[in-house]
């Protein structure tokens, strides 16, 4: 294994909520480069995934070890794990009312900044950077003047999950059902968003249900969640085969596999 | 945005920075009430005898009276034989220049931010630095003189302009009106005074900056503004203690009078000491203001940021009596800890087409209790009456409580009169989507808050809303995870 390359690897995670276990034993290993797609049943675990790695409270970690870019990442708070990098596209992102967009990221850029022993952007290349962003995910300027989600519709914030991303430039983005909602248009430029980050340098794990997504953002591997565990691991061939025949196919092996 | 900066990086401060002592000589006079204290108070002023007897007068009246109990708040029995109504630095009360100033009494100001010495100061803001009971120092009286303004102590104007004084002190707040400003009118010590010639718009802001620091004492200090025919005037008050175990207590007076097409800003950001984390000490602080729309077309502001003391009873209130005139109520109130406030305005329509606005924020946090207690009367000539409130509460956690209580007395049909409250909780998923894009929960909270209160925070001076955004950042430190 090439440490180098390592991003993340999940060993045996296991977490619950209130005495309820929701995973029961991740493996997962994201090289840098790569793109990953996570399938799955609803309530199967994909989003309590995400949050425990993004660093949820609610969430108990029961069993298992993580480790990002060589660190323990389940050692890190919330804040700390965002400035190392890793960046969560929010299934349901949250409305925050009389926080401007321009401030919100100005203060999230600033603080990553201050965690690297940075100065603070000055103002007039932090409007220039917001500009330049905007243009790549073809957001309305009436947006980001507007308070962090308020009042935006499905589509919009899920716009902005990705234009926050393309601002903040993430080694390690989780994108949580982000292409759900979208038109056809947005659903491209979503894609462009998240093609324009991948380098050998950055990784993705795209959380979806649908095959559309993966057309234009072509994953590497491709995983399906369910009851908590990975059952299944493929190529991008994969997810088309879960579009034509759904998962039942799994779940009967599953049990089958378990019986 | 640069001060944005500034006030998200300095959040994680201390607790009360303004918290510290001066070492310095004070002349104070034995602890306790009654009327020989009156007496040597007055005559420490070396007041003429008309101001002597309205003290006494305001005194055996409030003899009469007993300590308010209507506003939602626990407050301990006052026991005024054990506090001290007099204190002052020693050297003489006044200062004719820099160097005559003692040291430790410049050093305080600076530490406070408040920088004596002209030349430091903020361009377009002329300060009355208040310590204990007596005027420390009024700058830039020259430059306003010029204009004809008065600015200068309330024991100064008392001296030098006795009839403004004695025409004005009292007819918006007579010492009858409430318990408090009765004791007031009995033991004032000193305050600011201005007064705006009729066409003079004041060419910088007037701050008063109050400071109580020797112990057992309490601050009584009254600050009265008149406005003449078209002037226009801005000012600003701050005020910060000592961290003392003991409660000490602030009652004081603020009248203003506005004439024809006159305006009068009065910003406010109250910051005395709170108290403790376990609800020691702290300063009870009761307040009378109050405006009065004298002429037609004439307006009074009223802004406030309310972060300090432990018990905060304060209503500042407009009676609109030129037809056409304008009141306004602009109020952030913050209270963490065990910290508690009942604060609020009343809006009095006498004159036709009198309109008024009320906005404001409470902010409740750890056990504290936050009121908003308002009065919106419209009296029967008042025809044409518009008021607007919005009463919104936001809270931090579960164990704080806030509440509204709005009076409405309408008695004129063509009154319209607009009422909205909400309440509303900074919720997990708010923080954690900050945390989540590298924001911590302080800085978050900060945010939130801020934004929350912009609407307020908007009417300040851009200085003072700098330093407001901070205070609020710095009381509501701690109190999530
Ligand atoms: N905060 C919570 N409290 C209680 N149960 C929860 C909580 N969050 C998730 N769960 C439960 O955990 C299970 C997994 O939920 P999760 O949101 O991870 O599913 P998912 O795979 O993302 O589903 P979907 O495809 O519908 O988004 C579900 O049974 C859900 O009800
Ligand atoms: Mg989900």
């Amino acid at each position: 294994m090439n440490e180098v390359n390592n991003m993340l690897e999940i060993k045996d995670l296991k977490v619950n909520i209130e005495d309820k276990e929701i995973l029961k034993g991740i493996n997962l290993t994201v090289n840098a480069g790569e793109v990953h797609a996570i399938m799955g049943p609803n309530g199967s675990g994909k989003s309590t995934l995400a949050s425990a790695l993004a660093g949820r409270d609610y969430f108990n970690i029961t069993h298992g070890k993580v480790s990002y870019q060589g660190k323990d990442l389940l050692e890190l708070t919330p804040e700390d794990r965002a400035r190392e990098g890793i960046f969560l596209g929010f299934q349901y992102p949250v409305e925050i009312p009389g926080v401007s967009m321009v401030n919100f990221l100005r203060t999230a850029i600033n603080q990553k900044r201050k965690y690297q022993g940075l100065d603070p952007m000055p103002a007039g290349d932090f409007l220039k950077l917001m500009r330049e962003k905007k243009k790549v995910v073809e957001i309305n300027s009436d947006l980001t003047n507007r308070s962090v989600n308020e009042g935006f519709s499905g589509g919009e914030k899920k716009k902005n999950e990705i234009f926050q991303m393309a601002l903040l430039e993430p080694k390690l983005a989780i994108l949580d059902e982000t292409d759900s909602g979208l038109d056809i248009d947005a659903l491209r430029i979503v894609a462009n968003g998240v093609n324009n980050l991948r380098s050998p340098e950055t990784a993705t794990i795209i959380i979806t249900h649908y095959q559309r997504l993966l057309d234009y953002i072509v994953p590497d591997f491709v995983h399906v969640l369910y009851k908590g565990r990975i059952v299944k691991s493929g190529d991008k061939t994969l997810a088309k085969e879960l579009e034509e025949h759904g998962y039942d196919w799994i779940k009967q092996e599953v049990e089958y596999g378990n019986a | 945005m640069e001060d944005q900066e500034k006030i998200l990086s300095e959040v994680t401060d201390s607790d009360y920075k303004y918290g510290f002592q001066t070492d310095i000589e004070t002349e104070t006079i034995p602890k306790g009430l009654n009327e020989d204290v009156v007496r040597l108070i007055s005559s420490k002023k070396e007041e003429p005898e008309w101001l002597l007897e309205s003290r006494l007068k305001a005194f055996r009246h409030w003899q009469s009276m007993k300590m308010p109990k209507w506003a939602h708040l626990t407050i301990p029995d006052i026991n005024y034989q054990d506090i001290i109504f007099y204190a002052a630095p020693k050297q003489g009360a006044k200062y004719e220049s820099m160097d005559e100033v003692d040291p430790e009494l410049i050093d305080t100001f600076n530490k406070l931010g408040i920088p004596l010495e002209e030349q430091k100061q903020l361009a377009g803001v002329a300060v009355d630095a208040v310590m204990d009971s007596v005027s420390v120092k009024t700058t830039f009286q020259d430059t306003l003189a010029d204009k004809g303004i008065i600015f200068c102590s309330f024991s100064e104007a008392v001296k030098n302009h006795p009839d403004l004084v004695k025409k004005y002190m009292g007819s918006v707040v007579p010492y009858t009106d409430n318990y408090f400003a009765a004791l007031n009118s009995a033991v004032f010590s000193d305050g600011s005074f201005c007064h705006i010639p009729k066409g003079v718009r004041c060419p910088m802001e007037l701050s008063t900056y109050f400071r109580i620091n020797a112990s057992n004492t309490g601050q009584f200090e009254r600050t009265l503004i008149v406005a003449e025919d078209d002037s226009y005037v801005s000012y600003l008050e701050g005020c910060t203690a000592p961290m003392r175990d003991e409660n000490q207590l602030h009652a004081a007076i603020v009248e203003i009078v506005a004439m024809e097409n006159a305006e009068v800003k009065y910003s406010t950001v109250q910051n005395w000491y709170p108290g403790n984390k376990e609800g020691v000490g702290g300063i009870f602080n009761f307040v009378t203001k109050r405006g009065i729309c004298k002429g037609d077309n004439s307006k009074i502001s009223w802004t406030q940021v309310e972060t300090g003391s432990a018990v905060t009873w304060k209503y500042p209130s407009c009676i609109l009596r030129g037809n056409n005139s304008v009141g306004e109520f602009y109020s952030v109130a913050v209270t963490n800890n065990y910290q508690q406030a009942d604060t609020g305005t009343k809006m009095m329509h006498i004159g036709k087409n009198t309109r008024s606005t009320i906005i404001s924020k409470g902010i409740s946090a750890g056990k504290s209790q936050n009121s908003y207690r308002g009065l919106v009367k419209v009296l029967k000539g008042a025809e044409n009456a518009r008021n607007f409130s919005q009463c919104d509460s936001l809270l931090l956690g579960d164990k704080c409580g806030a509440h509204t209580f709005p009076y409405l007395e309408v008695d004129n049909k063509s009154a319209i009169v607009e009422h909205e409250a909400t309440t509303s909780k900074i919720g997990e998923d708010q923080i954690f989507y900050c945390n989540q894009r590298g924001i911590d929960t302080e800085n978050a909270i900060s945010l939130i808050v801020n934004g929350y209160a912009k609407e307020v925070l908007n009417k300040l001076p851009m200085e003072f809303a700098v330093e407001a955004q901070k205070l609020l950042a710095l009381t509501l430190e701690g109190s999530v995870g």
